[in-house]
């Protein structure tokens, strides 16, 4: 009777290990959240998430421009906040949710953040848009009516060659009011 | 515009990443916020051949009061500074400067540790916790020790950290009632290096300065204190004709660089006007009558 309540092997005492670091990898298997679906993939651990995004995902959404950080143009949200994909590893975004903006209009229907952009000219080329939508989105999510100056602070972070940001400007603005939620 | 080729580890505490930096050292670079390294990477100008990334290890971020110092993990998140009620109220300088480091998205990932181990000669923090003369805490294979920003800065883009070493936390002193503190910059763009920054911390004694700490990044290898124009401002009554005199001094024993951004006259000319600037607010944060 006893025998049958004992467990198949005995509770190992918790013993602190001191475990010794993994070894340094070239390559190694990321999972993450991308736009709501779980991806797996062997990648190599120089490969930076833009790049990870891009060639490995097929979501050429997420643009380079100047792959150092000051254009703006590859920025997604890392667990809801705006970063640079060109300055992050695709490794390091391990365990992480990512939103690109391939995941910002659930159909056919434009996001209403895209839908002000177009009303408003806040985009001409569009090469710095899907950055700067990714930002809007998570300024508006944290902000739903934000200042003007936390809109031109969050657009700070962005380079647009075309439109001279007056429209970019005018397109959260609206936004944040035609935005149901 | 890719990085060149490196291995990765991810170490998960202090004691993991000091046993990889002790065997790959020289090799090694620490990732941080990776928002100075990974353009460095990406050009190609640092070609290290292991990267031990510290992110995942949570024990280094954080933001907590011990006595009478706030203890600023290595790893805490530039944003998270900005947001924290406890540095705005207790260590005002470092909120007021950590807003001009790049933009919401780089501060987003970069880190107080990091940009102090990076030691750009334009960069704010470096300049801050040269003024507020905060502790800088080192882990390395002897265990801890505990650097002045005097002694952590060595040089352009160098500081004292040893290969096998990993800056763990700040301790910046908490700032009293009768302390006012200001830091001021000018830039090509707001989030650019800055062309001239100053960080000046005012004690005030009644009307007069009791103790005066001033320091200025972008005008020379690392940050800048003006230890004469300090002297200059101890233990006198403060008008704005003291300020102005003290920040004549300081801007003249500077020796900036010139470059397509700003000449090195440009440079000293606007020293002298941002450290009056700085100091005349600090005083008059500290409660100061302003005459």
């Amino acid at each position: 009777m006893s025998g049958e309540l004992a467990p198949a092997t005995p509770p190992r005492a918790p013993v602190r290990r001191q475990r010794r670091p993994r070894a340094p990898q070239l390559h190694m298997t990321v999972r993450l959240t991308v736009n709501g679906q779980p991806v797996e993939r062997e990648v190599e651990v120089r490969k930076t998430l833009a790049d990870f995004l891009r060639e490995d995902l097929g979501l050429t959404g997420t643009h380079l421009g100047c792959e150092h950080g000051v254009c703006g143009a590859c920025t997604v949200l890392l667990d809801g906040e705006p970063v640079r994909s060109c300055l992050l590893f695709a490794v390091q975004a391990a365990g992480a949710t990512v939103e690109t903006v391939e995941g910002l209009a659930p159909g056919e229907a434009l996001h209403p953040l895209q839908a002000a952009f177009r009303e408003h000219h806040g985009l001409q080329c569009g090469f710095c848009t899907p950055g700067i939508l990714m930002s809007a989105l998570a300024l508006l999510r944290a902000q739903p009516l934000p200042s003007d100056q936390q809109i031109l602070e969050i657009l700070g972070g962005h380079l647009c060659r075309c439109t001279g940001y007056q429209g970019i400007i005018d397109a959260v603005r609206a936004a944040a009011r035609t935005w149901q939620r | 515009m890719k990085p060149p080729p490196f291995s990765y580890a991810a170490p998960r505490s202090v004691g993991e990443a000091l046993a990889l930096l002790q065997e790959y050292g020289p090799e090694a670079k620490v990732l941080a916020g990776g928002q100075s390294l990974v353009p460095l990477l990406n050009m190609r100008l640092a070609r290290p051949e292991v990267l031990v990334d510290i992110n995942r290890i949570g024990a280094l971020a954080y933001i907590r009061r011990r006595g009478d110092r706030l203890r600023v993990g290595a790893l805490t998140r530039q944003r998270a500074v900005e947001a924290s009620a406890g540095v705005r109220r207790r260590v005002p300088l470092l909120w007021e400067a950590i807003r001009f480091v790049g933009h919401p998205q780089i501060r987003n990932r970069g880190t107080v540790g990091g940009s102090l181990a990076h030691a750009d000669p334009a960069a704010e923090l470096p300049a801050v916790v040269a003024a507020l003369e905060a502790d800088l805490v080192v882990a390395g294979p002897g265990g801890e020790r505990v650097l002045s920003p005097e002694e952590f800065f060595t040089g352009y883009l160098t500081t004292a950290l040893q290969p096998a070493d990993l800056l763990v936390e700040v301790r910046f002193p908490l700032q009293d009632g009768d302390t006012g503190s200001a830091f001021v910059e000018v830039a090509r763009r707001h989030g650019d290096f800055a062309l001239v920054g100053v960080a000046a911390v005012l004690r005030r004694q009644d009307d007069t300065v009791g103790q005066a700490r001033l320091a200025f990044t972008g005008v020379g290898p690392g940050p800048v204190r003006a230890r004469e124009a300090e002297r200059l401002l101890q233990g006198e009554p403060a008008t704005p004709r003291l300020f102005a005199e003290a920040a004549r001094e300081a801007a003249a024993r500077l020796d900036p660089p010139g470059d397509i951004h700003a000449t090195a006259q440009y440079r000293r000319d606007l020293a002298a006007v941002l450290a009056r600037q700085a100091l005349e607010v600090a005083w008059q944060r500290s409660g100061g009558r302003r005459r």
